[in-house]
């Protein structure tokens, strides 16, 4: 190591320097771990259908349940899981990255076309079909429903006899606020509550989309107020209160299958929308529950395929 | 929106959010870190290194701590935290235990090899000129070892300063917030300047290092460093060395 010339100390700055760049480089990557193998090709020489998921953990269930139902027909598929956000994955889909994500259908609207009033139900799906960008397509939305909702403690909601968030006008100055980074910058977040339900809270604190951090912060009491998804089955269990979102700033969240044409055959679309048509609510809600235990999520989406009668026993 | 085009909006310098605010936030809160791993390390180092005691057991603490996966250390911290303090200190507590576990190996290293590496000639003479062991302390052993402990300092600097983005994950502000939001909102520009920020920052603190460590060190010192470089049987590992090699071990 000692080269007993006066240059060490340049070469080892240089070094010090690029290990902070590797630093910066890795706490980067190390938030879009990607659990798939990459490849486009599957192991027959065929095209696999690659699909993938929203970085939270009913999203991969739900993505890991497509896989598992294409698989058990023949059907070659690559899992590229836990993508990001939405402003990510979509561009994704796009570019041919991905083939298949599981999407919640008024979420995707809002980004399709930002700040437009959303509807309902069939209008919502037909609107969706005709501004989906070249190339992809929606299939038959399921029953099982994962909407945004203002979360409050049951004391806060007692306390200032909370019910709807537009009951959170006259208090939200004291209270904290806590959701997913993207709501930062997205209508149906920050903007959209002051906007629309002239909500100002005394702070936004940047957590998760519903996740352990937010929990955490809403029985902490870190934050008062958070963001969390009404299929969560924490929020009973954690004696907490969902707020109903009276002026609908929230989308409708139905779950649907968004895939790339190309990869739509026939065969592929008959199996997501027996999937679809099975899902419903509480079984969507039950199987929340036991990713927050800690299960496998590809064990319970098999579980769940197998009892439905998707995929034999 | 290209990552110059973001750098020169006057609305990303301006506010709680901008740029300004959120170096002073990442320098201050890595300083406090680096001086807490400081307050711990160095008497912690100086015993070992003095008397020989507990070195096995600190240099392997050390080293196992290198081990510790800082994000996870984060979340695992915070929600053990988050349900005893209802306030925003769950958040802040936990993320300077994770930078101070960061910092601590290299200077527990950097001093005990530091004052380690003092010549026994050099101290005996001390002794025998009738100083105390305090003053061998104070005024041999940790001058001796300054250039040890300058480059444990620096290199905890610079892995806390770089790693200081992870406390955004939990809510802070700082440079991660560029990062972790410019993600989550597919603004690249966004993600771009705030890494570029941090190795920026980085290289400003080891050039800022460089000049500090000629004030620091005793230039008595640096030239009998420079002769012992040259002597082709060196009496020991240059303690240079050896906070390098802890870098490379780092990444390895």
């Amino acid at each position: 190591m000692n080269t007993g010339k006066p240059f060490r100390n340049t070469t080892r700055g240089a070094l010090v320097g690029s290990v902070a760049l590797i630093s910066v480089a890795a706490l980067a990557a190390c938030g879009s771990p990607d659990s798939g193998d990459g490849g486009k090709e599957s192991a027959d020489g065929g095209q696999s259908i690659i699909i993938g998921s929203a970085d939270f953990a009913e999203s991969q269930l739900l993505a890991s349940i497509y896989s598992q139902a294409l698989q058990s027909e023949g059907i070659a598929v690559t899992e590229k899981l836990n993508i990001g956000s939405r402003e990510v994955y979509i561009q994704a889909l796009e570019d041919g990255s991905i083939d298949l994500i599981p999407e919640y259908d008024g979420y995707l609207m809002a980004h399709l076309s930002p700040g437009e009033e959303l509807p309902h139900g069939d209008a919502l799906t037909a609107q969706l079909s005709e501004s989906l960008p070249e190339g992809l397509m929606i299939l038959e939305p399921s029953a099982a429903e994962n909407r945004d909702a203002l979360v409050v403690p049951r004391e806060i909601a007692e306390q200032y006899s909370l019910k709807t968030t537009s009951d959170l006008q006259p208090v939200a100055a004291e209270l904290v606020l806590g959701g997913p980074p993207e709501w930062t910058d997205r209508f149906e977040g920050v903007k959209g509550l002051e906007e629309v339900y002239g909500l100002t809270f005394k702070e936004f604190q940047v957590l998760d989309a519903g996740g352990p951090l937010t929990l955490a912060a809403l029985t902490g009491g870190q934050i008062h107020v958070g963001d969390m998804f009404t299929s969560d089955p924490a929020i009973q269990e954690n004696n907490l209160v969902a707020l109903e979102d009276d002026k609908g700033l929230f989308p409708s969240a139905r779950v649907v299958p968004v895939i790339r044409e190309s990869s739509a055959t026939a065969e592929v679309v008959e199996i997501l929308d027996r999937v679809s048509r099975s899902l419903t609510q509480e079984s969507l809600m039950e199987m929340n529950g036991r990713i927050s235990t800690g299960e496998d999520l590809n064990a319970i989406a098999a579980d769940w395929l197998s009892t439905s009668g998707i995929t034999a026993q | 929106m290209s990552f110059l085009q973001w750098f020169t909006d006057p609305t990303n310098w301006l506010g709680s959010g901008g740029i300004p605010s959120q170096v002073g936030f990442q320098l201050a809160f890595s300083l406090v870190a680096i001086v807490i791993a400081l307050i711990i390390a160095f008497p912690l180092g100086v015993y070992s290194g003095h008397t020989g005691r507990g070195e096995a057991l600190l240099m392997g603490g050390a080293n196992a701590a290198r081990a510790l996966p800082t994000l996870g250390f984060l979340i695992l911290m915070v929600m053990l935290l988050a349900p005893r303090i209802p306030n925003k200190l769950a958040y802040i507590i936990p993320s300077l235990i994770v930078l101070v576990a960061l910092a601590l190996p290299p200077l527990i290293a950097a001093t005990i090899v530091g004052i380690q590496g003092v010549d026994r000639s050099v101290i005996d003479a001390a002794r025998g000129m009738g100083y105390t062991p305090r003053d061998v302390i104070w005024k041999v052993e940790v001058p001796c070892a300054m250039p040890s402990l300058v480059a444990g300092l620096r290199s905890a600097t610079l892995q806390v300063v770089a790693t200081a983005t992870v406390v955004s994950y939990v809510s802070l502000p700082g440079l991660g917030r560029y990062i972790l939001d410019g993600r989550a909102t597919g603004n690249y520009a966004e993600m771009t300047a705030g890494a570029v920020l941090v190795a920026v920052l980085a290289l400003v603190l080891e050039v800022a290092f460089s000049a500090a460590s000629k004030y620091l060190v005793s230039p008595g010192l640096s030239h009998s460093t420079r002769r012992r470089h040259s002597d082709p049987e060196p009496d020991g590992t240059s303690p240079e060395d050896i906070t390098m090699e802890g870098i490379l071990h780092e990444y390895r």
